[in-house]
């Protein structure tokens, strides 16, 4: 009996050890790129740290939380996990144990991918290098740290829907949409939250996160894609600037990480459904150029600015974005022209647009008002349309800037 | 005891210019390349802040950017007869320090050598005989221009140099310069455009029969994708280049054309703050084993490489050599040995300035090489059979800038202070045009690099010393180019001029020109050379060493371009020939 019981334990073994040195290639392939879709890598790495190894602390607007290390290491990432466990946690926000997880872990959106696909993901997370990595996640102070309140939260918030069946659309558009609300999880980012860090309704229309404000991505003609044509913005998805925009902050990382490396095909569908999502008609009325505050802001603008981004605002789209027409520089809030001036940023890099050009900062040379009155002209010029920033709101910008 | 570490395919010392170039075409070829750099990182919004750039008492006067002789000095003396001196400042010359070197700071003077200046002695002794050049030590430097066409081409379309072709596959375009040699196709950007002076020149030169041509500039005139995929913004003309980095992105410097993608690879590695101490010699002595170097906290280490890669300024891979006993050093007494042989410079002086009342020049539009040259007297381009010199100069008139401080041109006869000189400044910025010569250095015996016998930097090494004065033969050459500049610049009926002259007695206090050539010249012989034609040591045949430091004589313009293209063909060897077969390209 006993050696019928090793026996079979050695023929577990080499099933076991079959089994991981023989994943089907295909299989991983297709998780790598489901890991491209869902910017697992994004969240998933600190800065300069070893891949998915976790550890890269997120500011939510209840505190801060660390990722954890989702590489096949046994005592510190997943690699205890099973296939099931794994898909619980994405699709439902429950790790093993019924720990629960934070939605910043976006899996309201994940909920969306299948369950083959989420295997193909399990199998791909496996075969990257294990790292020991032990990261403490859970940064909130009382009461959010408290786990258990997220079963409240998914109980109010948590919709898990499938795909709604959508007559008349074109496999493009329903693609684009899954792409967009399921993997992409672009509404982590783009669409306003409520007290509850739930999405409003109003979703793609631009929000607020980590001292930046993802712009509006829906239609909207002025702050939104609506006057960017299909190709346009699949160039600015592949390489990380277009003739209207170029990306840099949080947006820089998705597009390195992630959009650079999904299919031309995919990015065609994403910009497909994001032209089909209707924007919020209203549009504000340029303030007149001789207020007192565009003059200053014209002065400064010449003085400061036009170097680079020409003096009719169309910049040199290779390496400095136009101002004119850009909806980053339009958007309801200036909270990142704001932080761009003050702390200044660096574009995104990817094979087809290497430079990754920086934007100096002016904080030590532009007082509050200074930056106010530029960013109000730049706001208001060339046909550009957008409200006043006050020196108050540079203020708060900067404070908080400096906090950091 | 140095701390050994592990050991990598390429150790490069100094990531300038030619570090950039060798470890972008080295990584490419899949060597893991390492490079020491003694300076700091430096990039374009964090170091070059376009709202502090343009601060010409930090950078043009207190040199913010450059080598300090704190870090490493050098003496200098005229002669033999002297004894050399400490320079307590850098003046004459500026090399660079920290990521980009002197390819952060240049003007971006982005030239070619003409053909026969490859072939200076062969050349010479063919058209005029053995006695014309008697009095000076030239030699041919190994390679033709035609060989590195291509080099130049590379260089110039990873920098978007903007110019006029002069001669596409041996036919002549007009507005480009006739005399240089033939280039494959045209530049990849077209001229900056040129400032009232320049034209003022253009046509002035072109009634006296020369052939003017706008000067092929780094600074690009128009937005520019370069061969990397790397983009640069158009230049502004705001006058900031010599001295300062470009904060609009639109100088050709390692940082904008090279770096963004060099620094991203997985196979290349670079530690800044990090100082060669010497290169150590495997016992037989002819091949390289490792670097030692020290980085910021005083630590030492030994880095073994295969390959190393000499890439600091042309004067600190020559003093390198010395300390680690690479090459047979100079003796002027005797004319043998190879290292420090041929130390050039560049010869200035017949220079025109020339003083208007109706003319408004806006001098603080400018750009580095915003200039308009005629070369009818570069080079060998004219006879100079009835004259009593060889060499020639590049003659020019362009606005590199108007900068507040160092431009206040006064008329002959103005006070050197007071409200006089502070009245004239006032009255006569904007009104001044300038027409110079650069000219060729040609090298003799005694002229020469070696270690200093007294002075020491902070590590107990050696100083290099400098032994270096304008041959004779420079100084007729300048002075005759002076009278044609002379007749040039009368013709535009200045109010007031004056001309400079060149004279014995170099100076390292006045700016003159960080055109520092020889030392470790490149060759066909190994008892006049110290590396071969792929720029590889003769005696050590794993170290190479790129820079100015292998012209075996200086040409009229500027190295830059010379310097690069040499390092894309040394790099083309190591890659195409090297890697695969270790040893002597060049039987010795």
């Amino acid at each position: 009996m006993k050696r019928a019981v090793a026996v079979l334990g050695v023929a577990v073994l080499a099933c076991a050890t079959a089994a991981q040195a023989a994943p089907d290639p295909a299989r991983i392939a297709a998780g790598h790129y489901q890991a491209i879709l869902a910017d697992c890598l994004g969240c998933h790495t600190a800065p300069g740290g070893k891949p998915f190894a976790g550890g890269l602390v997120l500011e939510t607007p209840f505190g801060k939380l660390a990722t954890p290390n989702i590489t096949p290491d046994r005592d510190t990432g997943i690699g205890g996990w099973s296939p099931a466990q794994f898909r619980d946690a994405i699709k439902s926000g429950v790790a093993p144990g019924g720990r629960r997880l934070y939605p910043a872990m976006p899996y309201p959106s994940y909920a969306r991918i299948s369950d083959a696909d989420i295997n193909d993901l399990w199998t791909y997370l496996g075969t990257v290098a294990p790292v020991r990595n032990r990261v403490n996640v859970n940064l909130l102070s009382f009461p959010f740290n408290i786990r258990a309140l997220m079963v409240g939260w998914n109980w109010l918030f948590f919709k898990p829907a499938a795909a709604a069946s959508k007559p008349g659309k074109s496999a493009d558009l329903i693609r684009g949409e899954y792409l967009v609300n399921g993997p992409g999880h672009c509404g982590a980012c783009h669409t306003p939250k409520n007290l509850f860090g739930a999405d409003r309704a109003a979703a793609l229309t631009g929000a607020s996160l980590s001292g930046w404000f993802a712009p509006d991505i829906t239609a909207q003609a002025r702050r939104g894609v609506g006057s960017w044509r299909v190709g346009e913005l699949v160039t600015y998805l592949k390489s990380g600037h277009n003739s209207h925009s170029m990306a840099s902050g949080p947006m820089a990382e998705v597009i390195e990480n992630s959009t650079a490396q999904m299919r031309d095909t995919d990015l065609s569908a994403i910009a497909a459904y994001l032209k089909d999502v209707p924007g919020d008609g209203a549009s504000p009325t340029a303030l007149a150029a001789n207020g007192a505050r565009m003059k200053a802001g014209a002065a400064l603008y010449e003085e400061n600015c036009q170097g680079c981004h020409n003096p009719g605002g169309d910049g040199q789209s290779i390496i400095f974005p136009p101002l004119a027409a850009n909806p980053v520089v339009q958007q309801a809030s200036a909270e990142t022209l704001i932080r761009v001036v003050l702390a200044g940023t660096q574009a995104a890099q990817t094979a087809r647009a290497p430079t990754a050009a920086a934007m100096p900062s002016f904080a030590w040379r532009l007082d509050d008002a200074q930056v106010a009155d530029i960013l109000t002209y730049i706001r208001n010029a060339w046909g550009n349309a957008a409200g006043a920033v006050s020196p108050n709101r540079v203020a708060r910008s900067r404070a908080a800037l400096q906090r950091r | 005891m140095a701390r050994l570490l592990p050991r990598k395919d390429v150790v490069i010392m100094g990531l300038g210019w030619t570090g950039s170039i060798l470890a972008q075409e080295l990584t490419t070829a899949g060597l893991e390349v390492l490079a020491l750099e003694r300076g700091p990182w430096r990039d374009t919004a964090s170091d070059f802040n376009i709202g502090y750039m343009p601060d010409e008492l930090r950078y043009a006067i207190r040199k913010d950017l450059f080598l300090q002789p704190a870090q490493e000095a050098m003496t200098m003396r005229n002669n033999r007869t002297q004894t050399a001196l400490p320079m307590r400042d850098y003046g004459s010359f500026l090399p660079g320090a920290g990521v980009g070197g002197a390819g952060v700071h240049w003007n971006g003077q982005c030239w070619r050598y003409a053909p026969t200046d490859f072939e200076c002695k062969s050349h010479l002794t063919r058209r005029y005989g053995a006695r014309k050049i008697a009095e000076l030590q030239l030699q041919d430097w190994g390679v033709t221009f035609d060989e590195i066409e291509h080099c130049y081409d590379r260089y110039e379309y990873l920098c978007g140099t903007s110019g006029k072709a002069g001669v596409i596959k041996g036919v002549v375009q007009p507005g480009g310069n006739p005399f240089e040699g033939s280039r494959s196709r045209e530049y990849p950007n077209p001229p900056l455009k040129m400032p009232y002076s320049s034209s003022l020149f253009t046509k002035a030169a072109l009634e006296y029969g020369l052939h003017p041509f706008p000067s092929p500039s780094a600074n690009v005139s128009r937005p520019y994708v370069n061969s990397l995929g790397v983009a640069m913004g158009e230049c502004t003309y705001c006058g900031y280049c010599e001295r300062f980095g470009c904060a609009n992105y639109s100088k050709s410097t390692p940082q904008t054309t090279i770096l963004p993608v060099l620094i991203k690879k997985r196979n290349f590695e670079l530690r800044t703050e990090c100082e060669v101490m010497k290169i150590n010699l495997h016992p037989d002595g002819k091949s390289a084993k490792s670097i030692t170097y020290v980085d910021a906290t005083g630590t030492e280490y030994e880095q073994p490489g295969d390959l190393v890669i000499l890439c600091g300024y042309g004067l600190m891979n020559v003093r390198m050599m010395f300390l680690s006993g690479i090459g047979k050093p100079y003796d002027p007494r005797t004319g043998d040995g190879v290292v420090g042989r041929n130390y050039c410079y560049q010869t200035g002086g017949g220079g025109a300035t020339l003083f208007f009342d109706d003319k408004r020049f806006n001098p603080f539009m400018g750009a580095g090489a915003l200039i308009s040259a005629a070369h009818d007297f570069n080079g060998d381009v004219f006879d100079h059979s009835n004259l009593d010199f060889v060499g020639g100069a590049s003659i020019s008139s362009g606005q590199t800038n108007g900068r507040p401080i160092g431009s206040r041109p006064t008329p002959p006869g103005t006070p050197r202070w007071g409200s006089q000189w502070k009245a004239a400044t006032a009255a006569t910025y904007g009104h001044v045009m300038n027409i110079g010569g650069s000219g060729s250095s040609y090298a003799t015996r005694g002229n020469y690099l070696d270690l200093d016998p007294t002075y020491t930097d902070s590590h107990g090494r050696p100083l290099l010393r400098i032994t270096f004065d304008f041959p004779d033969n420079d100084i007729r050459m300048q002075n005759w180019v002076g009278t044609q500049v002379e007749k040039i610049a009368r013709s535009l009926n200045p109010k007031a001029m004056t001309m400079g002259k060149a004279s014995k007695g170099w100076n390292v206090v006045p700016y003159q020109s960080t055109h520092n050539t020889g030392g470790a010249i490149m060759g066909a012989d190994p008892k006049t050379s110290a590396v071969n034609r792929y720029l590889q040591c003769w005696d050590v045949s794993n170290v190479f060493v790129m820079g100015a430091s292998a012209f075996p004589q200086n040409a009229a313009v500027n190295p830059t371009g010379t310097v690069c293209a040499l390092a894309y063909w040394a790099a083309e060897a190591i890659r195409d020939r090297y890697i695969k077969h270790p040893g002597p390209l060049v039987p010795a």
